[in-house]
């Protein structure tokens, strides 16, 4: 039996923000320690408007989360696990909403402010400040080194629901249709 | 018959008023407040404006109002001093491709001439030094005379590929124009 799944609008959103993240991951890791070039600023502006877009994006997938309820777990779940499963959610999104928004704060302080595509300038939220640049990077850094083992914790428990459990769980959050889907 | 000593007086006196008359009718030279005086250059990278401030500079300046033929300008700064917040951005344009600091310390500007627009403006042209490069500039500037101090503001478009500052690979990413404003002291 297939379990009730996610809305097709959140399983988008939730696909999309995960491709983003690997990018937005790869381009971070990868620029920082490279030698002051013209690709270096390239890969930092892809980096910013990337994680503008997460985002934006998060906020969409966080209005949506609160006003569609998702699908329920299996009701042999144990309690334990409905409430890990929670915190685990709603850490992901906290994390989803403040990396960007410490990266921003970092470009501000700075003095390299995000101009989205190029194009749209946003406001600066913290003056140009050389430690507390120095101060929103590292902030930066950890949130996002707590995001990889929430992640990981994520990714290993819909595994374990895939190929242990076999309970067809991953079905909430994969496209495809059934009958019972919203 | 005069004293050899009334003499050396009454020529002492003599040089003292003319002295005294040449000063009043030609401005004095005096040095600019560098530590109060501020010199940013603002690029756009990408369309990114970024800020970077000299913090090192010094000069001189004859201004009077009423004496502008003589009025004249000698700014100089350091180009190791631009400060762009960031450590490894500063050491990076001390390089050759940039301002080569090493072998061009210094980014001089020096007038030949000033004229007034009114309402305290006027109009400056003058010689831009930068890495051996010299280039006719003309620049509107504001001039408050305070209590302490006289202020002169202005800015000053420079042309990054005229003075050969960021070699051919920067030039799709970092805008030709740089905007140099300065906010420049000189005590009274």
């Amino acid at each position: 039996m297939k379990p009730a799944r996610y809305t097709k609008t959140a399983i988008a959103m939730h696909w999309l923000i995960v491709l983003m993240l690997i990018g937005a991951f790869a381009l971070g890791w990868y620029m920082t320690d490279l030698k002051i070039s013209p690709a270096k600023l390239q890969y930092y502006a892809w980096h910013k408007w990337l994680g503008i877009t997460i985002l934006g994006l998060v906020v969409l997938r966080l209005l949506w989360r609160v006003t569609h309820k998702p699908p329920p777990l299996p009701l042999a779940t144990p309690r334990w696990q409905v409430l890990a499963a929670g915190a685990g959610h709603w850490t992901l999104y906290l994390l989803l909403l403040a990396i960007p928004l410490s990266g921003w704060a970092h470009s501000s302080a700075a003095g390299f402010p995000v101009v989205y595509f190029g194009w749209l300038q946003l406001p600066d939220w913290l003056p140009k400040d050389k430690e507390l640049a120095h101060q929103m990077e590292e902030l930066h850094e950890m949130l996002t080194t707590a995001l990889l083992v929430v992640v990981a914790a994520h990714v290993l428990a819909a595994l374990k629901h895939h190929f242990i459990d076999r309970d067809g769980l991953l079905h909430r959050m994969w496209f495809g249709r059934d009958g019972s889907g919203q | 018959m005069f004293s050899h000593r009334t003499c050396v007086s009454a020529w002492r006196r003599t040089a003292f008023a003319a002295l005294l008359l040449t000063s009043l009718a030609a401005p004095a030279t005096l040095g600019i407040d560098t530590a109060k005086s501020k010199f940013t250059a603002t690029f756009r990278q990408m369309n990114v404006p970024v800020d970077g401030e000299f913090t090192k500079a010094s000069g001189t300046i004859v201004f009077d109002a009423q004496h502008l033929d003589s009025a004249q300008a000698d700014i100089r700064i350091d180009t190791a001093s631009f400060d762009l917040g960031m450590d490894d951005y500063n050491a990076e344009v001390r390089k050759k491709e940039w301002f080569d600091s090493k072998t061009y310390p210094q980014a001089v500007f020096v007038s030949k001439r000033m004229s007034a627009l009114g309402a305290n403006r006027y109009e400056v042209s003058g010689t831009l030094t930068i890495k051996g490069k010299s280039q006719p500039v003309t620049l509107p500037i504001s001039v408050k005379t305070e209590a302490a101090a006289t202020i002169f503001t202005g800015t000053m478009p420079v042309s990054r590929q005229a003075f050969a500052i960021g070699d051919a690979s920067w030039n799709e990413m970092v805008e030709d124009a740089v905007l140099v404003s300065f906010r420049i002291v000189q005590p009274r």
